[in-house]
């Protein structure tokens, strides 16, 4: 078994506004999904990230997000177990991200020891 | 003398007893303790039955015991030179406030038990074996049942359960404040796996069954009597136990077989539990946080709505999809693949419940059964229902699954 993180990339439209109907069935949609993985055992941790942020370069200067020169951002993230990557590969269908375009990043985590 | 009276008596009196004589004994002489309680049990069936009935049993029984204990306590004086220096000093015995028979001195005799039998160096079962037996007073065979095995196995795990106690306590203590918290939490685990027991097994006996429960509620609602064991979560677990239990009386029909929570009878669900529960459920939010178990009361307290709202199973699959991220449990799993079906469907939920993996479980082949009928696969279907009578011991069991196929027929 080794851990993966299944990294969400969108790029969102700044005139987006949904609804809070919208923004409810929308994390219904995440919990579900994310509760499909937890199902089989294989969840271990999840953030979602907010819009804005800071961006601080090597000599100290910080910018605020959004990052205008980027065209994707970090959305969240989930971390899981499986077994190697074709599983976690699958374990990322159905994710939310796909609806609006985004896309999903799997990587493994580097073991230090 | 009533005919139920001394196996009543015997449940509810002997684990307090038994506690109350380890708190002066400590651990090293916990068979002396139960030794003596079942002789004073003894000597009232004998009693009682040729001279009647006394008038206050329980006070009868109390006198007995702690008159037993103090001629053995006086014989180890005599006896062995292991004699303690309040004892020297002869004083009286019976002014000793070591054994304390009073309701105070149950409640925190019984609380320390529970603590000591709960230690870390104990695994779960071993901990649930011993609360059985000593805390709940059920004989061997009773809890060999309950575990699917045979009484030499559960004779062994107490016997060696008691040694590896004896290794790490000598009396019945409280941990210290820093490791009440942690400890508060194995605790709390065999409480739920004993209601479990009680509440899941499909051998044992439908009056083993509900009295287990009680007694998962009673050793419960002790840890409410006790400030730094007051937490909400305890609460939560309170109010899980009592909505679980107020389905008791509308899952069994009359031959003694179980209904199904979709076919039983809402008029028979006992409102008073019902409504005890939501009164616990006020206090484990409390402080706003989400355990285990405020998630399960909660997905529980959805359980005893008579009408099916629209937002019923949504919101029992919300719940389920958060207990699962906190811990992964294959009941769980099970329960929040049949919610996802109420709320997204058979086609879909049978593509998940594929997912989950779990042959070789009872309910997880009645599941993917049910699933597979009601997509219109009944060959599917009864492969597994055909798995699953396979995985079934109990002969009432197997006549639940049996019904399936004739409905299906």
């Amino acid at each position: 078994m080794q851990d993966f993180m299944l990294i969400f990339h969108s790029s969102p439209s700044t005139d987006y506004r949904p609804s809070p109907e919208e923004i409810q069935a929308s994390i219904k949609r995440w919990q579900d999904w994310i509760g499909n993985i937890a199902a089989q055992g294989k969840f271990l941790s999840t953030n979602a990230l907010n819009r804005s942020g800071k961006v601080v370069a090597a000599d100290g200067t910080v910018t605020d997000g959004p990052y205008t020169e980027l065209k994707e951002i970090i959305g969240g993230y989930v971390l899981i177990r499986a077994d190697n990557y074709d599983e976690a590969v699958d374990l990322s269908a159905g994710c939310p991200t796909f609806r609006l375009g985004g896309k999903v990043e799997v990587r493994e985590v580097m073991k230090l020891d | 003398m009533p005919e139920k009276l001394l196996p009543n008596l015997f449940r509810t009196e002997y684990g307090k007893m038994v506690a109350v004589l380890l708190r002066t004994f400590g651990l090293d002489e916990v068979e002396t303790a139960e030794d003596l309680v079942s002789e004073t049990f003894l000597l009232a069936a004998e009693t009682w039955g040729k001279k009647g009935l006394p008038q206050q049993p329980q006070a009868w029984l109390y006198g007995v015991a702690k008159n037993k204990a103090k001629d053995y306590l006086r014989r180890q004086q005599l006896y062995q030179q292991k004699i303690r220096p309040q004892w020297q000093r002869k004083q009286p015995l019976h002014q000793s406030p070591d054994l304390d028979f009073s309701p105070i001195g149950f409640q925190d005799s019984q609380l320390r038990l529970l603590f000591s039998l709960c230690h870390p160096s104990l695994s779960p079962d071993t901990q649930v074996c011993l609360s059985l037996r000593l805390l709940c007073g059920f004989g061997i065979g009773e809890i060999a049942q309950a575990f699917l095995t045979n009484k030499a196995t559960i004779h062994k795990r107490i016997a060696r359960g008691k040694t590896r106690l004896r290794e790490q306590l000598t009396k019945l203590e409280l941990p210290a404040e820093q490791q009440l918290s942690e400890r508060l939490d194995s605790v709390l685990t065999t409480l739920y796996l004993l209601f479990n027991e009680g509440y899941y097994s499909s051998v044992s006996s439908e009056g083993f069954r509900e009295n287990l429960c009680a007694d998962a509620i009673r050793l419960t609602l002790l840890l409410t009597t006790y400030s730094p064991t007051e937490k909400p979560k305890v609460y939560a677990l309170l109010a899980l136990m009592c909505f679980q239990s107020s389905r008791f009386k509308a899952r069994i029909n009359p031959s003694g077989d179980f209904i199904t929570y979709a076919d039983q009878d809402r008029s028979l669900w006992d409102k008073r539990l019902i409504l005890q529960g939501r009164h616990f459920m006020g206090k484990a939010t409390a402080d706003g946080q989400l355990s285990r178990y405020q998630l399960e009361a909660a997905i529980a307290l959805l359980h005893t709505e008579t009408d099916e709202s629209a937002q019923k199973w949504p919101h029992i699959l919300a719940l389920y999809n958060r207990l699962l991220q906190l811990q992964y449990s294959p009941v769980a799993a099970l329960n929040r693949t049949y919610a996802y079906s109420r709320v997204h469907g058979p086609k879909k939920a049978l593509v998940e419940a594929l997912k989950i993996q779990l042959a070789g479980n009872v309910n997880y082949h009645l599941l993917l059964g049910e699933l597979y009928q009601q997509t219109a696969n009944t060959t599917e279907a009864i492969v597994h229902w055909q798995q699953a009578i396979a995985l079934t011991k109990d002969p009432a069991g197997q006549r639940m699954i049996q019904q399936k196929f004739q409905q299906n027929d």
